[in-house]
C-alpha cells in the first residue's frame, strides 16, 4: 500500500527528516548509522548520512533561506531559494533536498550562492504584488523579510508595455481562509499539508508555466479540521486568516503564551492580542502536544469570547428574570441561598472549560460547609478503581509516543474531531512509518484508512477475553507497541464500566507481553478540557444520582453541557451559575456570577495525558467579571467558612497538597498500578451488548461543542459552510 | 606510462582478435586512451554498408517481415545468451553516447542497474516524446524502422535486467505510435518478446504510453511522472531515476537512438560502431537538416562529419549559396547558435560543438539564412520554452517569460543597449539554478544570439531610437 508518493517516501527514509525536532524515545532506540563529517562554510559538523544540506546547516547556526521547504513536509525542492555553492559542483545545489555526502564543503555566503539567491529572489518578486501595505501577511511575510536579507537593493524589471504583472482570480475554500492568489509564488506548502497532514486531496496545480495556479481547480471548500494551519505555512499573504482580516499588523499585537482548552489535548497557543482584544490564536511549538498545528476551532472560535459573555453579576427578580446587580448582592444571594441548604442538598457541578484552581475552590468551600456532592459533567465509572488510579483515566501512551505505534485500536471514538491533533499524529504513523489502524465504532472518516471491525460493544470483550478471531486480535498480539484508545464518551452508558474493564483487561494483556515495558497500550481519551483535573482534585464523575436527591442549591461552576435542566430540579431549588458565557447553564440560573474565561486568568488545566499546564491572562476579564477562584473565595467569606488561601500562590500551594502533578506544569508523570486496576476492574467484565457510537461524526458537528465555540459566528459560518458543501456536487 | 601503455593497446587492439574485447574490458579508461591518439582525420560519407537505419525513408516494408530481410531480429537469442556483461561491455567499446542530447556514455548508465536487487523490479524507459523543435529522428525510426526499437528494447531490457520497457511516445505522434504498436504485436506473436523472448528464457514485456505533446515530459523524470499518471513535472535528483525511477524502482530512460542502435552494435560490434567519427565521438547518427537549405532531410552519417560538408552533401546547401548562410542551430531549438564562419569548420559532434560554445543535442540542424530576422527566431523559441515550462520551479517559472517579454522587445529594438548585458544575466540567473534542463535550454538560444549577433541587437536599437526618439526603457531602466 503507498502512503505518501514513493519517491517522498524513499527519499524520507531517514526519520530524521520526518520528526526533525522531537525528542523520539523510542526512534532514538535505533541503531544509529556512522555519522559523516561535512563543512559549512568551513565549520566542521557531523551528521548521520542522510540529512540534507539545510539541516546540517542549522546544526551550526548557520540559517539557509527558503519558501518551499518545511520540516514537517515533505521537500519540494521547487522555490530554489536555498541554493547554495557546493565545492566541486558545478551548479549551485538546492540545500534542502541535497543529502550530504562526506567531506562536503558548502558555502553558504559565496558570490556564487548570494548571486543565487539573488536571481531566485529577482524572479520570485517579478510577479508578485507590491501590495505589503493592504497584505495582511505584512510584518510576518518570509517573502518580505528575505527580500530585505537577500534580496537585491534595486529593480530593473521595465516593463515598458505595462502588461502588468501576473494576475489570478482568488478562490473560495471556506470561512476561514481568504485567498489572494495573485501573491501565491507557488511553494505548494498548502498542497503538501493538505495531503500530507490533513488528508485532504483537493489542493493541487493546475496550469503551467507562468500560467500555472494552486488550487482546487473546482471550487470547494477546504474541508478539514486542521485546515487553518495553511495560513501559518503560507510564506506570503496568499494564504490569510478572514476572520483576522484587515484587524491588526502583527508588531502593534502583544502575544501572550497560553494554552487551548477547547479540546482536551492542551495545545499550546499564542494570543494574541491588542486593546485588550483577543485578536486572534496561533499555534505554539510543542513537540509532545500539537507539533505547531492547531485545530480550526481552537484557532478561530476565540470571536466567541466577545459574544454571549456575562460581564455583570445577576439575580432573578421576582418575576423570575435575571436583573444586574452589583457584586456584593449577588454574593449575598448566592451566600444566602447555601446558607439555607442543608450540606447534603447543596450539589456543585463543573463544567468542561473549568481550571484548576476554581475546581479546588469549589471542591474546598462545599467540603468546609460539610457537603460532599461535587461532580462534574462527564461521566466516568466508578465501579472497580474508579478515578483512584490515575492510568484509568488518562492518555498513558502520550500524544507524542503515538507516532511510534505500530498498530493502533480506537474504540468509540472519533479522534479526528474529538482530538483533531492526537488524529493528525495518528496519520503520521500511518503514513510514514506503516502504522496500522483498526476502529471499533460507527463508520466515520478518520483520514486515513482503518480496519472497520465493527460497531458492537461485545467485540470489546471479544478481543480482550481472546475469543475474537477476528484478524485484528492477532495484529495486536504481534504487535511490538500497540495502542488501545478507549473514547471516555462510551462510559456514559450502563455498559461504561464494562467496556473499560473489558478495555483495561485487553491493554494489559498486550502490554504484560510486550519486550519494552516502559510502554503504556491503555488509553482514555476524555472529551474535556477539565475533566481529568476534576478527577484528580476528586471530583465524582456524572450527575446522575446526586440530582436525584433533589437538590436545593445547584452551583454550577460553568457547566453548560446541559445534563442539568430546569425540569429535573425541585422548583424551589436556587442555581447559582458561575461562568463566563450566557449559555445553558446561565439561562437556567438564579444568581449569575461573572467569572473570566481561558484568556483572562492564570489558570490551570490538564489535559488528556496528565500533563498540567497553564494559561496566562491576555486580556482583563469583561465588565465586571472576575478570576473564578477569586468569587468562590469572596463568597466564602460571606458564607463564613473562609477558604484559607488570599493569593493564586496560595491557591496552587493548596493544590500542589492535593495532588503535586497539579502545578508540574509541562511535565507529565508515567503512569503505573495498570495491574491493581485490572484486578479490581476483573468483577465488572460482565457480557455487553449495546452498540458504540460516537457524538461528533461529521465535520459540521466539530465546530460548536462548547460554551465559546457556541458563541463564535466564525464557528456558525463554519457549519454553514460546510453544510453548503455537502450540497454541492464536488 | 598509463597513456602509453594505452597507445600500445590501442595501436594493436584491432589485430588482437578474440582478445579485442577483453582489453576494452580490463581497461578502465577507454575513452582516455582513445583521445591520445586521432587515428582518422577524414569523417564521412557513410558508406550504405554501415548504415544501422535501412529503411530511413520508409522505401521498404515496415513491419516483421521487411524488418527480418534487413537483419532485425538476426541472431537476437544469441546476443541475449551472452548475457549482461557482454551487451554492456560491447556498448561500451562502442563509445555510444546517449543520443537524446545530454550525450552520457551509454554503456556507462547501463552498467549502474547492474547493482544487486533489492528485490524490486527494474524497469527500461524509452523516450520517445521527441518534441525538441527541428528534431525529427525518433519518428522516422518509429514509424520506418519500429523493430530496431523493439529489438533495442529487449536487450537493452536484458543489459540491465529490467522486466519490461515502457515506450513513452509524444502524443501527436499518432501513425508513428500505431507502427510501433503493430510492430509489438508482431513481436509479440512471432515470441520475440514476451514470456520467453526469442526462446532465450527471458520475460521481457514491452509497452507503449502514449503522452499528451508537453515538451517538459521528454525530460527523463517529468517523463516518469507522467506514466505514473501525474503531472509531468521533473523529480529532483537525487535520487536518480537507476535509484528511484518508475514506480519507484530502479529505471534507466534512453532515447530512441540510442535503443534502436544497440541491436546493431551487438551483432556487428562495439569496435564496429567505435571506428567512425572522433574518439569520444563515436558512432554514427542520424542527422535533421531543416530550414533554408535546398533539400531539407534526415540522414544517417559519420559522427564528426564536417557541418558544411553534412549540408552541402545531404541537403542540397544552404538556400542562395553557402555564402548566403547567416546562422545555423546545430543541436535542436535549445542549444546555442552559431554564426556562419563557425560553421565552415565545426565538427558535427560532442566535443567540436562544445568548443564552439554550443553543443550536439540532439543533431538537429536548423539553418537560417540571411533572409531570416535572427532575433525574432530566436525570440519565438523563448514563446516556446515560456508556454512549456511546468511552472514548477521560480527561475523557469518567472524567468523565462521575463526574457520572453524583453525580447519580443528587442526584435523592435524598442530597448536600451543596457538591457542587452540584463538579459544576458536573467538568462544566467535561470541557467543551472532549476530543478530541470529546461531552464537551460531556455537561457542558451538567448546566450547564443546575445554572444554572436549583439551588433544587430544594438543596430536594431539604434534604428528605433532614430524613428521613435529613445526607448521608454531607456529612461526606465
Amino acid at each position: 500500500m503507498l502512503r505518501q508518493p514513493l519517491t517522498r517516501a524513499l527519499a524520507l527514509s531517514s526519520s530524521s527528516r520526518i520528526a526533525p525536532l522531537g525528542v523520539r524515545r523510542y526512534a532514538e532506540a535505533l541503531a544509529q548509522p556512522e555519522k559523516v563529517e561535512v563543512f559549512i562554510d568551513d565549520k566542521p559538523v557531523y551528521v548521520p548520512p542522510g540529512t540534507t544540506v539545510l539541516q546540517a546547516a542549522a546544526m551550526v547556526g548557520v540559517e539557509i533561506p527558503r519558501f518551499c521547504y518545511h520540516e514537517r513536509l515533505a521537500v519540494a525542492g521547487n522555490c530554489r531559494m536555498c541554493l547554495v555553492e557546493v565545492e566541486k559542483s558545478p551548479k549551485p545545489v538546492a540545500a534542502c533536498a541535497m543529502p550530504v555526502m562526506k567531506g562536503m564543503r558548502v558555502k553558504t555566503t559565496s558570490d556564487l550562492t548570494k548571486k543565487a539567491r539573488e536571481g531566485v529572489m529577482e524572479f520570485l518578486l517579478v510577479n508578485h504584488p507590491l501590495d505589503c501595505p493592504i497584505c495582511d501577511q505584512g510584518g510576518e511575510c518570509d517573502l518580505q523579510d528575505q527580500s530585505m536579507a537577500f534580496g537585491s537593493d534595486k529593480s530593473r524589471f521595465t516593463d515598458i508595455h505595462f502588461s502588468g504583472k501576473r494576475a489570478v482570480e482568488d478562490k473560495d475554500v471556506g470561512p476561514l481562509i481568504k485567498t489572494i492568489m495573485t501573491r501565491c509564488i507557488h511553494c505548494t506548502r498548502c498542497i503538501r499539508f493538505a495531503s500530507e497532514v490533513a488528508g485532504v486531496d483537493d489542493f493541487g496545480t493546475t496550469g503551467r508555466g507562468t500560467d500555472m495556479q494552486v488550487g482546487t481547480y473546482v471550487e470547494k471548500m477546504f474541508l478539514s479540521e486542521l485546515s487553518g494551519n495553511i495560513i501559518d505555512l503560507c510564506p506570503v499573504g496568499a494564504l490569510t486568516s478572514k476572520p483576522y482580516s484587515f484587524a491588526a499588523r502583527p508588531w502593534e499585537t502583544r502575544r501572550i503564551d497560553s494554552v487551548d482548552v477547547l479540546d482536551p489535548l492542551g495545545s499550546n497557543i499564542v494570543v494574541a492580542t491588542r486593546t485588550n482584544e483577543v485578536l486572534r490564536i496561533l499555534p505554539r511549538t510543542n513537540e509532545e502536544i500539537n507539533e505547531e498545528w492547531l485545530s480550526d476551532k481552537s484557532r478561530f472560535a476565540c470571536d466567541g469570547l466577545k459574544r454571549q459573555r456575562l460581564v455583570t453579576p445577576m439575580v432573578a427578580d421576582s418575576r423570575g428574570n435575571l436583573t444586574p446587580v452589583e457584586w456584593e448582592d449577588a454574593i449575598v444571594a448566592a451566600a444566602h441561598a447555601i446558607r439555607d441548604c442543608p450540606p447534603n442538598k447543596l450539589v456543585a457541578i463543573a463544567g468542561e472549560l473549568a481550571d484548576a484552581e476554581s475546581l479546588v475552590a469549589l471542591k474546598d468551600l462545599v467540603n468546609r460547609l460539610g457537603g460532599e456532592n461535587v461532580c462534574t459533567e462527564q461521566y466516568f465509572p466508578m465501579g472497580g478503581s474508579g478515578t483512584d488510579l490515575r492510568s484509568s483515566y488518562l492518555l498513558n501512551t502520550k500524544i507524542a509516543n503515538v507516532e511510534d505505534a505500530d498498530f493502533v485500536l480506537l474504540i468509540g471514538t472519533n479522534v479526528r474531531f474529538e482530538a483533531p491533533l492526537l488524529n493528525a499524529r495518528i496519520r503520521k504513523a500511518f503514513i510514514h512509518k506503516e502504522t496500522d489502524v483498526a476502529y471499533i465504532g460507527p463508520k466515520v472518516d478518520l483520514t486515513y484508512e482503518y480496519t472497520h471491525v465493527g460497531d458492537s460493544a461485545s467485540i470489546v470483550k471479544e478481543l480482550a477475553t481472546g475469543s475474537s478471531n477476528h484478524e485484528v486480535l492477532k495484529r495486536l498480539q504481534s504487535a511490538k507497541r500497540p495502542v488501545v484508545i478507549l473514547g471516555a464518551d462510551q462510559l456514559k452508558t450502563s455498559e461504561g464500566s464494562a467496556l473499560l474493564a473489558f478495555t483495561q483487561e485487553l491493554a494489559l494483556r498486550l502490554q504484560d507481553k510486550l519486550e519494552d515495558k516502559e510502554w503504556k497500550v491503555l488509553n482514555v481519551l476524555q472529551r474535556t478540557a477539565s475533566q481529568v483535573a476534576a478527577l484528580d482534585v476528586g471530583y465524582k464523575p456524572g450527575v446522575g444520582a446526586i440530582l436525584q436527591d433533589g437538590p436545593k442549591v445547584v452551583y454550577l461552576l460553568g457547566a453548560d453541557a446541559g445534563v442539568v435542566t430546569r425540569e429535573s430540579l425541585p422548583k424551589d431549588c436556587v442555581v447559582i451559575y458561575q461562568g463566563h458565557h450566557g449559555d445553558v447553564g446561565a439561562s437556567i440560573a438564579d444568581v449569575v456570577l461573572p467569572g473570566a474565561a481561558y484568556t483572562e486568568k492564570r489558570g490551570t488545566y490538564v489535559n488528556a495525558e496528565g500533563r498540567a499546564q497553564q494559561t496566562l491572562p491576555a486580556v482583563t476579564p469583561p465588565g465586571k467579571a472576575r478570576e473564578d477562584w477569586k468569587i468562590l473565595r469572596a463568597l466564602s467569606e460571606v458564607l463564613g467558612a473562609r477558604l484559607p488561601y488570599d493569593t493564586l500562590d496560595e491557591v496552587r500551594h493548596r493544590m500542589a497538597e492535593i495532588s503535586p502533578s497539579l502545578v508540574a506544569y509541562g511535565d507529565v508523570q508515567n503512569n503505573n498500578y495498570f495491574a491493581q486496576a485490572r484486578v479490581l476492574a476483573q468483577s465488572l467484565q460482565k457480557p455487553v451488548s449495546g452498540k458504540l457510537d460516537v457524538q461528533l461524526k461529521q465535520l459540521e458537528d466539530f465546530f460548536m461543542t462548547d460554551a465559546i465555540s457556541r458563541a463564535s459566528p466564525t464557528m456558525a459560518k463554519c457549519v454553514q459552510a460546510v453544510l453548503k458543501q455537502k450540497q454541492s456536487p464536488y | 606510462m598509463a597513456g602509453a601503455l594505452a597507445r600500445i593497446v590501442q595501436g594493436t587492439k584491432s589485430h588482437l582478435g578474440i582478445a579485442g574485447p577483453l582489453v576494452s574490458i580490463t581497461s578502465g579508461s577507454v575513452r582516455f586512451q582513445q583521445t591520445e591518439s586521432q587515428g582518422k582525420t577524414k569523417y564521412g560519407p557513410l558508406a550504405d554498408a554501415d548504415r544501422v537505419f535501412t529503411n530511413l525513408y520508409g522505401r521498404h516494408d515496415w513491419r516483421l517481415k521487411g524488418a527480418l530481410a534487413r537483419g532485425d531480429w538476426y541472431m537476437t537469442k544469441n546476443i541475449l545468451e551472452k548475457g549482461t556483461d557482454w551487451i554492456v561491455n560491447e556498448l561500451k567499446t562502442s563509445g555510444l553516447r546517449g543520443r537524446g542530447g545530454a550525450g552520457f556514455p551509454t554503456g556507462m548508465k547501463w552498467s549502474f542497474m547492474n547493482k544487486p536487487s533489492d528485490g524490486r523490479p527494474k524497469y527500461l524507459v524509452v523516450n520517445a516524446d521527441e518534441g525538441e523543435p527541428g528534431t525529427c529522428k525518433d519518428r522516422e525510426i518509429m514509424r520506418h524502422d519500429p523493430h530496431k526499437l523493439i529489438e533495442g528494447c529487449l536487450i537493452a531490457g536484458r543489459a540491465m535486467g529490467a522486466q519490461a520497457a515502457y515506450i513513452y511516445i509524444r502524443g501527436e505522434f499518432y501513425n508513428e505510435a500505431s507502427n510501433l504498436q503493430v510492430a509489438i504485436a508482431e513481436a509479440y506473436q512471432a515470441g520475440l518478446i514476451g514470456k520467453n523472448s526469442c526462446g532465450s528464457g527471458y520475460d521481457f514485456d514491452v509497452f507503449v504510453h502514449r503522452g499528451a505533446g508537453a515538451y517538459i515530459c521528454g525530460e527523463e523524470t517529468a517523463l516518469i511522472e507522467s506514466i505514473e499518471g501525474k503531472q509531468g513535472k521533473p523529480r529532483l535528483k537525487p535520487p536518480f531515476p537507476a535509484d528511484v525511477g518508475l514506480f519507484g524502482c530502479p529505471t534507466t530512460v534512453n532515447n530512441v537512438e540510442t535503443i534502436a542502435v544497440s541491436p546493431t552494435i551487438c551483432r556487428r560490434g562495439g569496435k564496429w560502431f567505435a571506428s567512425f567519427g572522433r574518439t569520444r565521438n563515436s558512432g554514427t547518427k542520424l542527422f535533421n537538416i531543416s530550414g533554408h537549405v535546398n533539400t531539407p532531410c534526415t540522414v544517417e552519417e559519420e559522427m564528426s562529419i564536417p557541418l558544411k560538408e553534412l549540408i552541402e552533401r545531404h541537403a542540397g546547401g544552404v538556400c542562395g549559396g553557402w555564402d548566403n548562410l547567416l546562422a545555423i542551430i546545430p543541436g535542436g531549438s535549445s542549444t546555442p547558435l552559431i554564426p556562419k564562419h563557425v560553421c565552415e569548420t565545426v565538427l558535427m559532434d560532442f566535443d567540436g560543438l562544445v568548443a564552439a560554445q554550443t553543443s550536439l543535442g540532439t543533431a538537429a540542424i536548423i539553418v537560417m539564412d540571411k533572409s531570416t530576422d535572427i532575433v525574432k527566431a530566436i525570440a519565438r523559441l523563448i514563446m516556446f520554452y515560456k508556454h512549456e515550462s511546468c511552472g514548477q520551479c521560480t527561475p523557469c517559472r518567472e524567468g523565462v517569460s521575463w526574457m520572453n517579454k524583453m525580447i519580443y522587445r528587442f526584435v523592435e529594438g524598442n530597448a536600451s543597449p543596457k538591457e542587452i548585458d540584463m538579459l544576458w544575466e536573467i538568462s544566467k540567473q535561470i541557467e543551472g539554478h532549476t530543478i530541470c534542463a529546461l531552464g537551460d535550454g531556455a537561457a542558451w538560444p538567448v546566450q547564443g544570439l546575445i554572444r554572436h549577433f549583439r551588433p544587430e541587437l544594438e543596430r536594431r536599437m539604434q534604428t528605433y531610437a532614430m524613428t521613435h526618439g529613445p526607448s521608454k526603457a531607456e529612461r526606465l531602466y
